[in-house]
C-alpha cells in the first residue's frame, strides 16, 4: 500500500505487515529488508521499506507499573496518548515529551526524542531502564546499560536499524497536577531571545516561537515559553479539589487538504506577526492544562493537510553553543532572502549529547517547516550548507531529503554506526531514509 | 468501587478482548478463560494497569466437559456476568468431506458452549442472579450451502440459550443471545466483507454492554441484520434451495 511519513513526502508503495504476535513477526522478518514503523509521525522515509514495513501497532499492551520508582514497562506500539491517560491521573507524567502525543513508545526511542526539558533532563533515552530487542534472526536480547550495552546505545536514536524493539521499561515522573505554569517572555531579537535562554537554564520546559520572516533589527524576535509542573497549592481553589483533571475539549480536524497556495508568504507573515503581538500582550504567567502547553497541534487532528496534497518538508538542526548565534544569523538570513515562510518555527536550548546517534547536542536547535516545492527543496539545501559550515548536525526523524554525504560530514558517528551495523550483521534492518543516507 | 465481575470465555478472540476492554473501562473485574492461556497474560496486565481492575486468567478447553465444574470451582468468585465468545468457524468444503473436521465445529460452538453456559446457568440459579451472554450467530437463522455445518451448530446454540432463557426468567437470571453478523476480526480476515453489513470488535462489545445494561433478550448488533434476517427466513424453501446466499 501506498504510504507516507507526517511530512506526506515522500510517498512510497510499500509491502505492509501488521504482525499481531511474536511468531507472525518473525515470520515478516523472513521477508528480507525491513524495518518497523509506529504511529507514522516521523516526517519523511525513517519508516517505510519498500519490501517489508511492519506496523507495529498490534504490540500496544502496557505490561507493569512500580508505583515505587515509577518504572512502566509497556510494549513498543503502545501510545504516548495512552500512558498519558492512564497514568497522568495516578500523577505520573513521562518524563520527556515531543511535540505530539500520537507517538509509539518504540517510536520515541528509535528517534532519541527530546522535549522542552532538554537542556534539563536529556533525551527519552536517558529515561529507558531496558528494552527488548528483536534482531536479524528473531531472536530476542535484552538490552541495558548493563546488559547488551553497546546494542542499547545505538539502538536508541538508532531509527530502528538495530532491530524490532519490542518492549521498554522507562521511568515515569512525579507530578502534582495535570497543570502547568507558564511564562511567556517576548523576545525582540535574536541575542535577546538567546540571552533568555541562557538566563532561565533553570527552567524545567523552555521554547521559543520565532519569526523567520522579519529582517533587519528585529530579525529573530521570538516569544520564550517557560514551564513548570504546578503544584497543588499554585491551582485555584476549584482546580486544587481535582488536580489531574481537566475539561475536555472540542477536537478539530482539518477535513480536506487545503490548496497550496493557502499558505503563503502573505498568511504566514499574518500569522506570525498575530502571533508576537498575542506574546507580548499575553507576556507574563498563567496557568494552562498539559494537553494545550504539550500538544497544541494535537488538538487539530491532521494538521499537516494544511500543506496540500503535496506535502512539506521539515528541516531541524542543531548548532553548537559557540557557532550557534552566527549560524542562526545566517540561517534566518537564507531563509528571509529565499521569501519561502515557515508556518512553525522553533528554537529551543539543548543540553548535553547523549550515546549513538542520538540527534541533541549541546547548542541551539531550530525547527521549520516549509511546504513542498523545487523552491524550498534549494533553500533546504542553503541551511544544509550553513548548518555544516557552523560544525551543526540533522534531526533524522524529521529528514526525507539530505544527502549521504551531508549525514557523514555533519556527524561523524555515522560511519561508525554504518560500521557496527556491517560487523553485527544488522544489514537487513533497513528503511528507504537509511538507504538513502547509506547507514 | 469495583464493579460485578464479568467472566469471558474464549478470551482469547478479537470480540472477547473488545468486550473485555469494555466492561474493565466500566471498572469489572475480568476473569479471561481460554485455550493456551499464557498468552493472555500480558492481556490481563495491560487491562488491569489501565483499567485498575483486577483480572485473572484461567485455563480452560471448550472441548473437555469433564473439566468445567472443576473450572468454575476454581475461578476466584462465581461470576455476576459470564459471556461466552467461543466460536470455530472451520471451513465449510473441509468440514463436508471430513467428519472430524466438522465434528470439531460442530462441538465447538454447540456442545461445549451449551454445557458450559449451562452448569454457569446452575450456578446462577442456585444463587438467584447473574447475567449470561452467549454470542451465537445469524448463520444459525438460516442453514445456507456456504455454512451449514457452522450455521447448525450455532442454531443448536441459539435454541439451547431461548430454552435457558425461559426456564431461568423467573429465577433472577439473565440470559441475553448475541447474533453479529459480519464482524472485522481475525475469523474473518481476508474475506470481502460488505461493509454496511460489517461491524468493528468495539462497536459489538458496545452494542453488548448497552444491551446487557438494558436486559434485552436476543440482538443482532447491527440493527440491519434483524430486517436481511427476517427476509431471508421468509423465502419459501422452494425458492431458497435455488439461491446461493
Amino acid at each position: 500500500m501506498m504510504i507516507e511519513g507526517w511530512g506526506r513526502f515522500p510517498r512510497q508503495l510499500c509491502r505492509v505487515h501488521a504482525p499481531r504476535d511474536e511468531a507472525a513477526l518473525r515470520m515478516a522478518l523472513a521477508e528480507g529488508p525491513r524495518i518497523a514503523r509506529g504511529n507514522g509521525r516521523g516526517y519523511g522515509d525513517c519508516a517505510m521499506q519498500r519490501n517489508a514495513t511492519i506496523d507495529m501497532r498490534a504490540f500496544r499492551r502496557m505490561l507493569a507499573f512500580e508505583e515505587e520508582n515509577g518504572q512502566l514497562v509497556v510494549e513498543a506500539g503502545v501510545l504516548l496518548a495512552d500512558v498519558i491517560a492512564t497514568f497522568l491521573p495516578r500523577g505520573w507524567f513521562p518524563p520527556v515529551t515531543p511535540g505530539t502525543k500520537f507517538v509509539t513508545i518504540g517510536g520515541m526511542v528509535a528517534a532519541d526524542v527530546h522535549g522542552k526539558n532538554h537542556h534539563r533532563d536529556g533525551t527519552f533515552g536517558r529515561f529507558v531502564d531496558w528494552l527488548d530487542l528483536m534482531t536479524e534472526d528473531g531472536t530476542v536480547l535484552r538490552c541495558s546499560p548493563q546488559e547488551n550495552a553497546e546494542l542499547f546505545a545505538w539502538t536508541i536514536g538508532g531509527m530502528g536499524l538495530t532491530g524490532i524493539i519490542l518492549r521498554v521499561a522507562f521511568r515515569l515522573r512525579r507530578v502534582e497536577s495535570a497543570w502547568i505554569r507558564q511564562t511567556t517572555l517576548p523576545a525582540r531579537d535574536l541575542g535577546e531571545v538567546m540571552a533568555l535562554f541562557e538566563a532561565n537554564e533553570a527552567a524545567t520546559y523552555s521554547v521559543a516561537w520565532i519569526d523567520c520572516l522579519t529582517t533587519g533589527a528585529a530579525m529573530g524576535r521570538s516569544a520564550l515559553m517557560l514551564g513548570e509542573h504546578a503544584t497543588t497549592d499554585e491551582l485555584s481553589r476549584v482546580r486544587r479539589s481535582a488536580p489531574f483533571h481537566v475539561p475536555r475539549k472540542p477536537v478539530r480536524k482539518v477535513p480536506v487538504d487545503l490548496p497550496q497556495v493557502a499558505l503563503n508568504r502573505m498568511t504566514v507573515r499574518a500569522f506570525n506577526a498575530l502571533y508576537h503581538r498575542n506574546a507580548r500582550a499575553g507576556a507574563g504567567t498563567s496557568v494552562v492544562d498539559w494537553d494545550s502547553y504539550f500538544y497544541p497541534l494535537d488538538a487539530i487532528l491532521e494538521w499537516n493537510r494544511i500543506y496540500g496534497a503535496r506535502g512539506f518538508m521539515q528541516f531541524q538542526c542543531v548548532l553548537p553553543t559557540g557557532a550557534a548565534k552566527e549560524g542562526l544569523t545566517a540561517l534566518l538570513q537564507a531563509i528571509a532572502a529565499s521569501g519561502q515562510g515557515s508556518f512553525l518555527s522553533v528554537l529551543k536550548r539543548m543540553g548535553g549529547e547523549a550515546g549513538g546517534m542520538s540527534f541533541p547536542r549541546e547548542g541551539y536547535t531550530l525547527a521549520l517547516d516549509f511546504p513542498f516545492s523545487e523552491r524550498s527543496a534549494s533553500l533546504m539545501d542553503r541551511l544544509d550548507a550553513i548548518t555544516l559550515d557552523h560544525g551543526g548536525r540533522f534531526y533524522l526523524a524529521k529528514d526525507a531529503r539530505m544527502a549521504a554525504a551531508t549525514l557523514r560530514r555533519s556527524d561523524p558517528r555515522a560511519g561508525a554506526f554504518a560500521a557496527m551495523r556491517r560487523e553485527c550483521a544488522l544489514g537487513l534492518f533497513r528503511s528507504s531514509q537509511s538507504e538513502r543516507l547509506c547507514l | 468501587m469495583t464493579a460485578q465481575p464479568v467472566l469471558i470465555i474464549g478470551a482469547r478472540s478479537d470480540i472477547a478482548m473488545a468486550l473485555a476492554r469494555r466492561y474493565a473501562a466500566a471498572g469489572h473485574d475480568l476473569q479471561l478463560a481460554a485455550r493456551r492461556s499464557e498468552g493472555l497474560a500480558a492481556d490481563a496486565a495491560d487491562l488491569a494497569l489501565r483499567h485498575g481492575v483486577k483480572a485473572s486468567v484461567h485455563e480452560l478447553d471448550i472441548l473437555d466437559a469433564a473439566s468445567f465444574g472443576p473450572f468454575l470451582d476454581s475461578l476466584p468468585v462465581l461470576p455476576a456476568t459470564a459471556i461466552c465468545v467461543v466460536g470455530v468457524l472451520g471451513e465449510q468444503a473441509v468440514s463436508e468431506a471430513d467428519p472430524a473436521a466438522a465434528t470439531l465445529v460442530i462441538r465447538s460452538n454447540y456442545e461445549g458452549p451449551a454445557l458450559l453456559t449451562g452448569l454457569i446457568a446452575n450456578r446462577f440459579a442456585e444463587r438467584g442472579s447473574g447475567t449470561i451472554i452467549g454470542i451465537s450467530s445469524v448463520a444459525g437463522d438460516r442453514g445456507r450451502a456456504s455454512n451449514y455445518v457452522y450455521g447448525s451448530a450455532k442454531a443448536g446454540y441459539t435454541a439451547f440459550l431461548s430454552g435457558l432463557r425461559n426456564r431461568l426468567s423467573k429465577r433472577g437470571v439473565h440470559v441475553m443471545t448475541v447474533l453479529p453478523g459480519f464482524v472485522r476480526t481475525r475469523m474473518t480476515a481476508g474475506m470481502d466483507l460488505p461493509l454496511r453489513l460489517t461491524a468493528e470488535p468495539d462497536a459489538v462489545a458496545e452494542g453488548i454492554y448497552q444491551a446487557a445494561a438494558k436486559r434485552r433478550d436476543v440482538i443482532y448488533v447491527k440493527p440491519i441484520w434483524r430486517l436481511v434476517m427476517t427476509v431471508i427466513r421468509a423465502i419459501p424453501e422452494r425458492i431458497f434451495k435455488g439461491t446461493s446466499l
